[in-house]
């Protein structure tokens, strides 16, 4: 009997001791790649940083011949920035409006639109770009970029310039059908956790839906919100393949965002145009680990300001309970 | 007893069958023996010929297999700077910058490539167009900006050309396309694109939209009127574009496109290329002399350095990269033309073996080539001569089966191979 004890008594250690290794190489793992990543990055752009300094963010030129190279990343930057904020602009009303339509229909229906609005995650984001380069961007191009064009033509510099499709709207406008998944499932689920007696206390006091939206929902589900949107900023910030497809991949000054019809660069589609053929002896191959590098820093920041509204999220919905 | 008089009689029927290997042994590099496993990397131009290569020559040499990936040039010539693969392929040649990262890199030409300029103008049939280069030069800068301008009008007498803006379309990723078709631009207007603009595989382009790949640029100029850019002639070909004639660098004659035409285009200026181990980073046969000289052309290279030590494990395996290199610049060049690769003019086939012949392994000679008659494809034999001696191999495989070493099969194997190729007449 006591030895039998013993025996469990032992395995239990073992056992114990095994769980602790694994989960702490899994952890580990994670931080090792990361920081080889950062790593890799650092010492690979460090030619570019060296040559250009600091001024690699805020320069224009992209010259790639040999013996006139000059290489400047801020087109890309504002380029990313651009495109994520029109794609957020677009995306998230449209991602928060299913969400509510979904938590609140009935299961019969929402059950299966909330899976089909998680399929569109699971579409390959290069068939988003076929789709978006051989189909979408014609009709785009006809039925509202040209007609919009006409009516303010170069009046407006928003409209400003000759609507082609390959263009920072396009770009956009796949980007938000993109981050509608991640947006949408994640706001579902924080309405979701919103408690039901919220709900009912408003419909109580004679609230409409959109009134108890208004008064019991987002009050407790705003910063979950827009930790959800955030999450798919993160998508749409490093989402290379359908913007390469789309945005008219202009490089050097050309590529400063001037209007919504004129072509740009994000940092990831300037990454995948030309990192396969850049020379590894030139500065070509640092200033794309370069920009990399910078896109890497802006995903960080990024995560790191979701995380911290989630969390904040979480505080407040136990707090509900609770009351 | 029976099995003695039956080794010695298919010993004796090699001896008598192995001069017309022995003749051609002068010329061809050795067959790779044991399993072997190379590995190449780079360009993706030459890839589907590259692959087909592959497939042919491992159903005639079933112990070597080839695994290429093909990652891009730059990948590649990063790979062949790091040593991880036995040969690099590229579409432009090394920069001497790059050159200085691998010492001892020799060049070896596999195939040619040619871009043809693509358009779509309804009013104007396939084939209708013709442009020279300082046209192509001036569309490409903004200079010449309506399909009604007088340079493009001089030149088509008789073309319903419309009285309509010309959008200009060209790559968005880094390619070697980009990088011949450049390079075409800076020879035929040295004045005005290669001081302003200069050529390589990305370059910042003065006005135009980009399209990632040849397909991205063809999408775009088959949904976009009156608009021009430059493919590949194989994907032009392929997809049946409407191309334009282009004119020769003598000013002679407008050429179509054609893997003759690019062809030649590397035969006018063989005499002006460097030894394999010279330096390449300049040589160009873009408007390269002649009158069917098709001027838009480039050659594909594959990098191999000239001790192979540095990247193979051993003399076999350095002897099967020299073997089967060799294979592909002289049999293999025969099925270049079904896939519309260009294949090299014999002249230069005679310098790629000259150079496959520099490479050594950890300084001992790989193939002792004999030039005069290196022509000749590895599957033709020449006439018997007197007074050879058996190759290494079957000497080996001989004395392996006689010491029990081997199977009567592979020894069978060995046998068979030797008739497949008409050198053992039963």
């Amino acid at each position: 009997m006591a030895n039998a004890n013993l025996a469990i008594k032992k395995r239990r250690i073992l056992s114990d001791k095994a769980f602790k290794i694994g989960a702490t190489l899994a952890g580990s793992y994670v931080l090792v790649v990361v920081a080889l990543m950062a790593f890799q990055l650092i010492t690979q752009s460090a030619p570019i940083w060296e040559e250009e300094g600091l001024s690699f963010i805020t320069k224009t030129d992209w010259n790639a011949v040999e013996g006139r190279e000059s290489f400047g990343a801020l087109p890309y930057i504002l380029g990313t920035l651009a495109t994520s904020a029109i794609a957020m602009a677009i995306g998230v009303p449209l991602s928060i409006a299913i969400a509510m339509f979904i938590s609140d229909a009935p299961p019969k229906i929402g059950g299966p639109l909330g899976f089909l609005v998680e399929l569109l995650a699971a579409i390959p984001s290069i068939i988003y770009g076929l789709w978006g380069l051989l189909v979408f961007r014609i009709y785009f191009k006809d039925w509202i970029e040209t007609p919009l064009h006409n009516m303010f033509g170069d009046n407006v510099w928003l409209f400003s310039g000759n609507p082609f499709g390959l263009d920072i709207i396009t770009a956009s406008v796949v980007l938000a059908i993109m981050i509608i998944p991640t947006v949408s499932a994640v706001s579902r689920e924080i309405m979701k956790a919103v408690p039901q007696q919220q709900r009912e206390a408003a419909y109580m006091l004679g609230a409409t839906k959109w009134e108890m939206f208004k008064l019991a929902v987002f009050p407790y589900s705003k910063t979950g919100l827009i930790g959800a949107s955030i999450l798919g900023l993160g998508r749409a910030v490093g989402e290379t393949m359908a913007v390469t497809m789309l945005i008219g991949n202009a490089t050097g000054i050309g590529a400063i965002p001037s209007s919504l019809f004129a072509p740009s660069q994000t940092m990831s589609s300037i990454i995948a145009n030309e990192f396969v053929e850049a020379s590894p002896a030139s500065l070509h191959m640092p200033a794309l680990i370069g920009i990399a590098l910078i896109l890497l820093l802006i995903a960080v920041v990024i995560n790191v300001i979701a995380h911290v509204l989630v969390t904040k999220m979480l505080k407040i919905k136990e707090g509900a309970i609770n009351n | 007893m029976n099995s003695k008089i039956t080794l010695l009689l298919m010993i004796a029927t090699i001896v008598a069958v192995i001069a017309p290997l022995n003749a051609n042994a002068a010329s061809m590099p050795d067959t790779p023996k044991g399993t072997i496993n190379l590995n190449g990397a780079g360009a993706t131009f030459p890839f589907p010929l590259i692959d087909l290569w592959r497939v042919d020559y491992n159903a005639a040499y079933p112990n070597v297999n080839l695994n290429y990936q093909s990652i891009g040039s730059g990948g590649g010539i990063k790979q062949h700077i790091e040593k991880t693969v036995n040969f690099a392929a590229s579409d432009a040649p090394m920069t001497t910058s790059e050159a200085g990262l691998a010492p001892g890199t020799l060049h070896i030409p596999e195939t040619i490539g040619a871009v043809t300029i693509v358009y779509n103008i309804p009013e104007v049939p396939a084939g209708g167009l013709k442009l020279t280069g300082q046209i192509i030069s001036d569309i490409y800068q903004g200079r010449i900006t309506n399909w009604q301008d007088p340079a493009i009008k001089n030149i088509n007498p008789g073309v319903n050309l419309p009285d309509k803006g010309i959008n200009v379309v060209h790559r968005s990723d880094g390619s070697g396309t980009t990088f011949v078709f450049t390079d075409y631009l800076s020879k035929a207007d040295p004045n005005g694109w290669g001081k302003k603009i200069g050529f390589g595989k990305s370059v910042p382009w003065p006005i135009g939209l980009a399209g990632k790949g040849n397909e991205g640029v063809a999408a775009i100029v088959k949904s976009t009127k009156y608009s021009v850019g430059y493919v590949e002639l194989a994907y032009a070909f392929q997809t049946k574009m409407s191309y334009t004639s282009v004119q020769n660098a003598d000013k002679t004659a407008f050429l179509e496109p054609s893997i003759e035409g690019a062809s030649q285009a590397a035969a006018g200026i063989v005499d002006k290329l460097p030894a394999a181990d010279g330096d390449w980073s300049k040589v160009s046969i873009v408007n390269a002399p002649g009158p069917k000289s098709y001027p838009i052309a480039s050659f594909s290279y594959l990098l191999v350095y000239n001790d192979l030590g540095k990247v193979t494990k051993n003399m076999e395996e350095a002897k099967a990269v020299i073997h089967m290199i060799n294979w592909m610049v002289t049999k293999g060049q025969e099925s270049s033309s079904g896939l519309l690769y260009a294949p090299i003019p014999s002249q230069v086939v005679s310098l790629d073996q000259k150079g496959l012949q520099m490479v050594k392994y950890n300084g001992q000679v790989i193939w002792t080539g004999d030039s005069a008659d290196s022509m000749s494809s590895p599957a033709t034999s020449s006439s018997p001569t007197s007074g050879s001696k058996i190759p290494d191999w079957i000497r080996n495989n001989a004395k392996w089966w006689a010491e029990g070493s081997i199977s009567d099969d592979d020894y069978i194997k060995g046998l068979q191979y030797l008739v497949q190729q008409g050198i053992l007449k039963i």
